[in-house]
C-alpha cells in the first residue's frame, strides 16, 4: 500500500462535520505562469482555505474552456508543460495537508496510460479525476484502473441531463458529481444559472451522495448562494484571471473570500 | 451485400465513440434519433432525393480522362465529378441532408466549422435555400489564404468567425463551434462537415456521401464494363473518402486507395498524415489517428491544402487502416500541384487542391497496375478557390498585377 492521500468523499464529508455549508473547490492549471509558480499558487488555495485543489493539466483543445483557461492553457503549454508536472502539483497538495483531484481532458490520460496513471496518482497522493469530456458509458478502461487504486472519478452531469443518463451518471461516480450549472464552457459569469440547484436536487433524487456545483462561480456571494444547495463550490477562471493579474497574493485573497462564503 | 458498408457506429472496431462534455449527450441522441427515423422516412428522402437533383446536381458525371491517363501507366482513369455539383464540391451533400435534418428537429440555427471553406459554403449554401441562421467559425490562417470562400459565406448572409485560438487553422474552428454549440444547443444544429467528431457524425455523415460511391459503382460498371481495379481519394477528415469507398468495401478485389496531405514530407514533421505520422488517441470527440506529441498534445498539421490540413481523421479510416482495407498513403505538396497542373492542361479540369492529391495518388497507383488497369478517382471539388495560392506556387501573376 501507498500513502494513498484524502479522497474527495472524506474531505467533504469533514467539511460537513464541521458545520460548513459547502467546500471551496478551487481549480489552476499546472504550468500557468510556471510549473513551479502554479504549484506555490497551489499551495496558497491550500493555506487560504480551499478545501480540493482541482489540478488542472493545460490541453491543446481545450473545448470545455472559455477564453481565460484557454490562454492559461496555451501559456503553459508553450512553457513546455508535460502531464508529469500534475503529479508534482499534486504531491505538493498533499503534502501541505490539501485534498487533489486532477481535471485532465481524456487523451492526456490515455496517451500516459490509464492505469498508469492511475496507479502514479495515488502514489502521488492525488484523490482521482475530473474527466469533462469523458462520459461514464466510454470509461470502462477508468472505471477498472480507479477501482484498483480506489480513486475518485468524478464524472460531470449537465442541466441537458436526462434522468436516465443522470441515474447512470450518479451510479459511476465516486467522490462526488460535478454539475456544470449551465450549457456553457468555464468563465466568470454574472450570475450563476438557475438550472445549477434544480440539477442538484435532480442528482440528490437519483440517489447521488455529494454534488458540486461549477461553472460561472466568481464571487463570494455566487459561492454563499451556491453553498446553499451544493457539497461543494467550484472555482476556476475567477482564480485563474487574479493569479494572472494579482498573483499569489491576491489569489489567496481571493480564495479566502471565497471560503468565507462557503462557510 | 455488395453494397455499402454496413457499420453504423458508435464503434468502428477500436475506433469512434463519444469523447464529449455530458451536455451535449442529449443533443447527440437527438440526432441520432432523427437521423435513423429520416432515412426511412419517404417525406424526408424523397425530399432529399429532389434536392439532390434540382439543386445539387445529382448524379454528378463520371469522366474518362484519356489524357491524363497517359501519365498514370496507361491505365483507364475515370474521374467522379463532384467538382459539378453546385457550390463545388462534395460537402453540399452533407451539408443540405443536415440542415433538412436540423430543420426536422426544429433547430434555427446552423453552425460549422471550416477549413479550405468549402464546407462553409456549402453550409451558408442550405441555410439560405432553408431560410435558417448560419454562423461559420474558421481559423484565421485558412480566413487569409481562403479569402474569396469568406466573401462566398458572406454574401450567402452567413457570419464567418475567424478563430484566432490555438494553431489557428480546422481543429481550432472545431473546438470553437463545439463551444457555441455547447452554449445554443437549443435552437443550434452543428453540421459537422466530414465523418469525424463523436457519434453519430462519422456514420450519419458517410451515409450523406455514399451516393458518391453509389452512382460511381452504376456508372463505371457502365463504361468500363466492369469494377474498378483501384478506387482513389483524398482524406482530410474523410468524408468524401467513405462517400466512394463505402459502395466498394465489400469487394474484395477492389483496392481503396486514401491519400493524405504528406506536406512538405514525412521527415519534415510538417504534414498532416496521420497514419505515416501519428497514433491512436482522442480528439474531437472520437477514438482514432491523431498527430499529437508524447504526451498527447495535438500537433499543428501543415499541407499546401486547407481541406487536408486537419490532425485527425474519422475513425472509420483507422478501422479501415488497422484491418488493411484502404491503404492509406501520404503526397506531398509538390506531387499535388503537379497533378493540379497535369489534369489542368490534359482534361481542362481544375481540380482543388485536395483532390489533387486522389489524382497524384491514382498517378503512382496506375503506374503500379499497369495498362490494363481500371482507376476511379473521387474529384471531390474545384479548384477555383485556389487559385491564390496556385497562382503563387507556379508563379502565375504578372508581376505588379493586383485584382481590383
Amino acid at each position: 500500500m501507498t500513502a494513498a492521500g484524502p479522497r474527495t468523499g472524506t474531505t467533504l464529508t469533514a467539511v460537513a462535520e464541521a458545520g460548513r455549508k459547502a467546500a471551496l473547490i478551487g481549480y489552476l492549471p499546472v504550468g500557468f505562469p510556471s510549473v513551479e509558480g502554479s504549484i506555490e499558487a497551489m499551495v496558497e488555495l491550500v493555506k487560504s482555505g480551499v478545501d480540493i485543489v482541482e489540478v488542472g493539466m493545460p490541453y491543446s483543445d481545450p473545448g470545455m474552456d472559455g477564453p481565460v483557461i484557454q490562454r492559461a492553457a496555451e501559456r503553459a503549454l508553450e512553457g513546455g508543460v508535460r502531464t508529469r508536472d500534475v503529479l508534482t502539483a499534486v504531491s505538493a497538495i498533499a503534502e501541505a495537508g490539501g485534498t487533489a483531484v486532477v481535471m485532465s481532458y481524456w487523451n492526456l490520460i490515455v496517451q500516459y496510460g490509464i492505469a498508469d496513471f492511475a496507479r502514479d496518482l495515488d502514489s502521488a497522493g492525488g484523490a482521482g479525476i475530473i474527466t469533462p469530456d469523458l462520459i461514464p458509458d466510454e470509461a470502462d478502461p477508468w472505471l477498472a484502473a480507479s477501482d484498483d487504486y480506489d480513486l475518485d472519478r468524478i464524472f460531470l452531469a449537465a442541466p441537458s441531463s436526462t434522468p436516465e443518463r443522470i441515474a447512470r451518471i450518479v451510479a459511476q461516480t465516486r467522490g462526488f458529481v460535478y454539475a456544470a450549472s449551465t450549457m456553457g464552457v468555464t468563465g466568470v459569469r454574472a450570475e450563476v444559472d438557475n438550472h445549477a440547484r434544480d440539477l442538484v436536487s435532480r442528482l440528490r433524487e437519483a440517489g447521488a451522495q455529494r454534488a458540486c456545483v461549477g461553472l460561472g462561480v466568481s464571487t463570494r456571494a455566487q459561492a454563499a448562494e451556491v453553498a446553499d444547495y451544493a457539497d461543494g463550490v467550484i472555482v476556476g477562471s475567477a482564480l485563474v484571471k487574479s493569479l494572472d493579474t494579482d498573483g499569489v497574493r491576491g489569489l489567496g485573497e481571493l480564495a479566502a473570500e471565497l471560503a468565507e462564503g462557503c462557510a | 451485400m455488395n453494397d455499402v458498408s454496413q457499420e453504423t457506429g458508435p464503434y468502428f472496431g477500436e475506433f469512434g465513440g463519444r469523447f464529449i462534455p455530458e451536455a451535449l449527450i442529449p443533443a447527440l441522441d437527438e440526432i441520432e434519433e432523427t437521423w435513423r427515423k429520416s432515412q426511412v422516412d419517404p417525406a424526408f428522402t424523397d425530399e432529399l432525393l429532389e434536392l439532390q437533383r434540382s439543386y445539387i446536381g445529382r448524379p454528378s458525371l463520371l469522366t474518362e480522362a484519356t489524357r491524363f491517363a497517359e501519365h498514370c501507366g496507361g491505365a483507364r482513369v475515370f474521374l467522379k465529378r463532384e467538382d459539378l455539383n453546385h457550390t463545388g464540391s462534395h460537402k453540399i451533400n452533407n451539408a443540405v441532408a443536415q440542415a433538412l435534418l436540423a430543420k426536422r428537429m426544429g433547430k434555427s440555427r446552423l453552425i460549422a466549422e471550416t477549413g479550405a471553406g468549402q464546407h462553409g459554403v456549402a453550409t451558408a449554401t442550405a441555410a439560405a435555400l432553408l431560410d435558417m441562421e448560419c454562423v461559420v467559425y474558421m481559423g484565421e490562417e485558412d480566413t487569409q489564404r481562403q479569402a474569396l470562400n469568406v466573401a462566398r459565406m458572406r454574401l450567402l448572409g452567413a457570419t464567418v468567425n475567424a478563430v484566432t485560438n490555438g494553431t489557428r487553422t480546422l481543429k481550432d474552428a472545431m473546438n470553437e463551434a463545439m463551444r457555441d454549440w455547447v452554449a445554443n444547443v437549443d435552437a443550434t444544429h452543428y453540421v459537422i462537415g466530414t465523418v469525424a467528431g463523436p457519434h453519430p457524425f462519422p456514420a450519419m455523415v458517410r451515409s450523406f456521401q455514399n451516393v458518391i460511391g453509389i452512382e460511381a459503382r452504376e456508372q463505371i460498371i457502365e463504361a468500363a464494363g466492369r469494377l474498378p481495379d483501384a478506387v482513389c481519394a483524398c482524406v482530410g477528415g474523410g468524408s468524401n473518402a467513405m462517400g466512394i469507398f463505402a459502395a466498394f468495401l465489400a469487394d474484395a478485389d477492389v483496392r481503396i486507395f486514401g491519400f493524405e496531405a504528406g506536406g512538405e514530407g514525412i521527415d519534415s514533421g510538417r504534414h498532416a498524415a496521420r497514419f505515416s505520422g501519428g497514433r491512436p488517441g482522442v480528439l474531437h470527440g472520437s477514438a482514432t489517428y491523431i498527430l499529437q506529441d508524447e504526451d498527447g498534445q495535438t500537433r499543428g498539421s501543415h499541407s499546401v491544402s486547407a481541406g487536408l490540413d486537419y490532425p485527425s481523421v474519422g475513425p472509420e479510416h483507422s478501422h479501415l487502416h488497422d484491418i488493411e482495407r484502404v491503404t492509406y498513403e501520404p503526397v506531398v505538396d509538390e506531387d499535388a500541384m503537379e497533378a493540379m497542373r497535369l489534369l489542368s492542361r490534359t482534361e481542362g479540369i481544375i481540380p482543388a487542391i485536395e483532390s489533387a492529391h486522389a489524382l497524384a495518388g491514382a498517378m503512382r497507383v496506375g503506374r503500379e497496375l499497369g495498362p490494363d488497369a481500371v482507376l476511379l478517382v473521387n474529384l471531390s471539388g474545384r479548384g477555383d478557390k485556389d487559385m491564390t495560392t496556385a497562382a503563387k506556387w507556379f508563379d502565375y501573376l504578372d508581376e505588379g498585377a493586383v485584382q481590383v
